[in-house]
């Protein structure tokens, strides 16, 4: 039996894309497997959102407020103040907040989980684990997507909150909006479903933060500087996916779901 | 009761850089087999191809009815759980300190108390020197500590397939001298089949009932150890003389014109008279310990092999076993001096438990030396 090794330009690329998916698959069907790896799902859990919250929250403050000075000063152009409020925090909660959730997991944990297995695959302990009857996917890396894929459910509810109250503090403060008028219009223009699709989003973000830094941590070159590259690519890989899954699903969203007063 | 592991036809390749052809060995149900070969002639490969972690592109390794090479992961995931492998680098886990690694695998796959895993744990640790130093983790422990403790953990589950990949490296002489004999010891004990990877030809003399050697993408010697001692191969007497002249050089094989220079230059040196390549006595288990049952199988798998084999190899063979019997007598003789000693020395205390030491199987009739009478 042998695999013959095609040389079709791209044929590399699209291996590399199965085997990530597969690796996906792979994590969904051994989730249900035991035993369940709590301790090191708590254990990275905690590390996740440690290193995840802080820089979420100082990115997310400025990010609302830019999103709301500029649809407040458009919205005002356009003769539309009253619905400032509303059309920020759409734009909040559906597009930033998501996106900056998965880009700050993918930065600041998708990294760190990346050049973790990447330096334990070096150094021959993804070997040992299965020469021991133990799944590495099982056991490590597991745990560490579904906690990348909590975290970014969990912070995108508080992006969301930070994000809408800083865009109400620099609307009503800064740009002479008044308090009701950016309640109304909010009640007016959001509804329920913006906020599942929100939500929706962050998961499957989160999901693919953790399964691409853990893809190319299982897969580095050999070597300490493989591990570095590893750990350069999985981030800029996770980005470019995140944008593109962005908007495919906002696409499908905005066609499934009808806006509420249209 | 250690298994067999039968080898047939193995190749691998990386790319355009074949490792190794159509590999064809059997390793017998509890016998210790040395695997020798110049560096990266790809021993390790080899052995983590027995075990699946690489998997060949053609032949197959059957374990007790399982293919590591093409059964599903399954059953490959099953088999494994069969085996020790001892890596070239330790592989301990670095977030765990040296008890936890050592335990990983108890913990793992058994239902055993935590008090019965520290049993086990602290004996295994003390059996490879490493007694006291569980609190220590892989970083903060020298590389010869690294390979003991991987060691421990291969032994843990007592496995029925050990395999070791150098385990002598990084260790000093004393150190080696004391492993070869816990190797001995450990297969004694529990039967298990034993494959090392070693450069090191003290452990390849004197350790295994077969030897095995890679050179060249080819598996060039498979054989009782006597008879891969005894041998007349180029390759083989100049590696286990360890002699830079021969058609081993630095990389893997040296070109024609060094390789013709170097004749001319024999050619005009004074030969050494011929003379029979000594066999070292084989090791055997520390008294106290049972027999080994591989040796005893591997005596009747080469008495049934001698009628077949070419004078030279069954002669090595006799010297072998002679050397062998004589060195178990003078440990025995040694042992029983002492004891005497000890009991004179202590009279009336009752006399000591004495352990006789395992006595080698004995001789074919036909291989006996001449004006001995059974
Ligand atoms: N993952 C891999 N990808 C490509 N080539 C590899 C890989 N692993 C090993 N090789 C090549 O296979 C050959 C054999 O390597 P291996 O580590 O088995 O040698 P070895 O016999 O164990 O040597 P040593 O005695 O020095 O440990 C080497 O040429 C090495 O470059
Ligand atoms: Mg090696």
């Amino acid at each position: 039996m042998t695999t013959p090794q095609m040389s079709v330009p791209g044929a590399a690329a699209l291996r590399q894309t199965g085997r990530l998916f597969a690796l996906a698959g792979t994590v969904l069907a051994m989730t249900f497997r035991r035993p369940f790896q709590l301790r090191e799902l708590i254990q990275q859990f905690w590390f996740i959102a440690s290193v995840a919250i802080l820089p979420t929250m100082l990115v997310s403050i400025p990010f609302g407020a830019v999103i709301s000075l500029q649809v407040g000063s458009l919205a005002k152009q356009l003769g539309a103040q009253s619905l400032t409020g509303g059309a920020s925090v759409l734009a909040v909660v559906q597009q930033a907040s998501p996106l900056i959730v998965a880009l700050l997991i993918s930065g600041a944990a998708g990294s760190a989980i990346c050049a973790d297995l990447g330096s334990r695959t070096i150094r021959e302990e993804m070997d040992a684990m299965e020469v021991m009857g133990v799944s590495p996917i099982q056991r490590l890396v597991v745990p560490r997507v579904l906690a990348c894929t909590a975290v970014a459910v969990l912070l995108n509810g508080l992006v969301s909150v930070v994000g809408v109250a800083g865009g109400y503090f620099f609307n009503v403060e800064l740009q002479d909006g008044t308090p009701g008028a950016y309640l109304a219009s909010f009640s007016a223009l959001a509804q329920l479903p913006d906020l599942y699709v929100s939500e929706l989003k962050a998961l499957i973000f989160g999901f693919i933060a953790g399964v691409v830094a853990s893809y190319r941590g299982l897969n580095p070159r050999p070597g300490p500087k493989g591990v570095g590259d590893a750990v350069n690519q999985s981030v800029v890989v996770t980005f470019l996916l995140l944008f593109f899954v962005n908007l495919v699903m906002t696409a499908i969203y905005l066609e499934v779901v009808p806006a509420k007063g249209a | 009761m250690g298994i067999e592991v039968a080898v047939e036809g193995l190749t691998k390749s990386f790319g355009t850089q074949t490792i190794w052809r159509d590999v064809t060995l059997t390793l017998p149900a509890g016998e210790v087999t040395v695997l020798l070969g110049p560096s990266g002639t790809g021993k390790t490969v080899f052995l983590k191809s027995l075990i699946g972690l690489i998997k060949p592109e053609d032949g197959t390794v059957r374990v007790d009815g399982v293919d590591m090479v093409n059964d599903p992961d399954r059953r490959v995931f099953r088999a494994r759980k069969r085996f020790g492998l001892m890596f070239q680098d330790g592989a301990m886990f670095g977030s765990l300190n040296l008890y936890d690694n050592i335990a990983f695998p108890l913990r793992e796959h058994t239902r055993k108390t935590e008090r019965e895993i520290r049993r086990i744990v602290l004996e295994k640790m003390d059996t490879v020197g490493l007694a006291g130093e569980e609190k220590k983790v892989p970083g903060q422990i020298s590389g010869g500590m690294r390979k003991r403790a991987g060691l421990a953990r291969a032994l843990v589950m007592d496995p029925e397939i050990i395999l070791c990949d150098e385990p002598d490296s990084g260790l000093d002489p004393v150190r080696t001298a004391h492993l070869s004999q816990l190797l001995i010891d450990v297969n004694a004990r529990i039967d298990a089949t034993m494959l090392i990877v070693t450069h090191n030809i003290e452990i390849a003399s004197t350790v295994p009932d077969n030897i095995g050697m890679l050179y060249r993408r080819d598996l060039v010697a498979f054989g009782p150890r006597e008879t891969v001692i005894a041998s007349e191969d180029p390759v083989i007497a100049q590696f286990l003389r360890g002699s830079p002249e021969g058609p081993i050089g630095m990389s893997e094989e040296k070109d024609a014109a060094l390789l013709a220079e170097e004749a001319a230059r024999a050619a005009n040196r004074p030969r050494p008279v011929a003379r029979p390549i000594e066999i070292p006595a084989q090791l055997r288990p520390s008294p106290g310990e049972p027999e080994r049952s591989g040796e005893i199988r591997h005596a009747a798998r080469v008495d049934a092999l001698l009628p077949s084999l070419p004078h030279a190899a069954a002669e090595a063979i006799r010297r072998g076993r002679v050397a062998t019997a004589e060195a178990a007598a003078v440990a025995a003789a040694a042992q029983q001096a002492a004891a005497q000693r000890a009991a004179s020395a202590s009279q009336p205390a009752p006399q000591p438990e004495t352990h006789p030491a395992p006595q080698p199987p004995p001789l074919p009739p036909e291989f006996r030396p001449p004006g001995e009478t059974p």
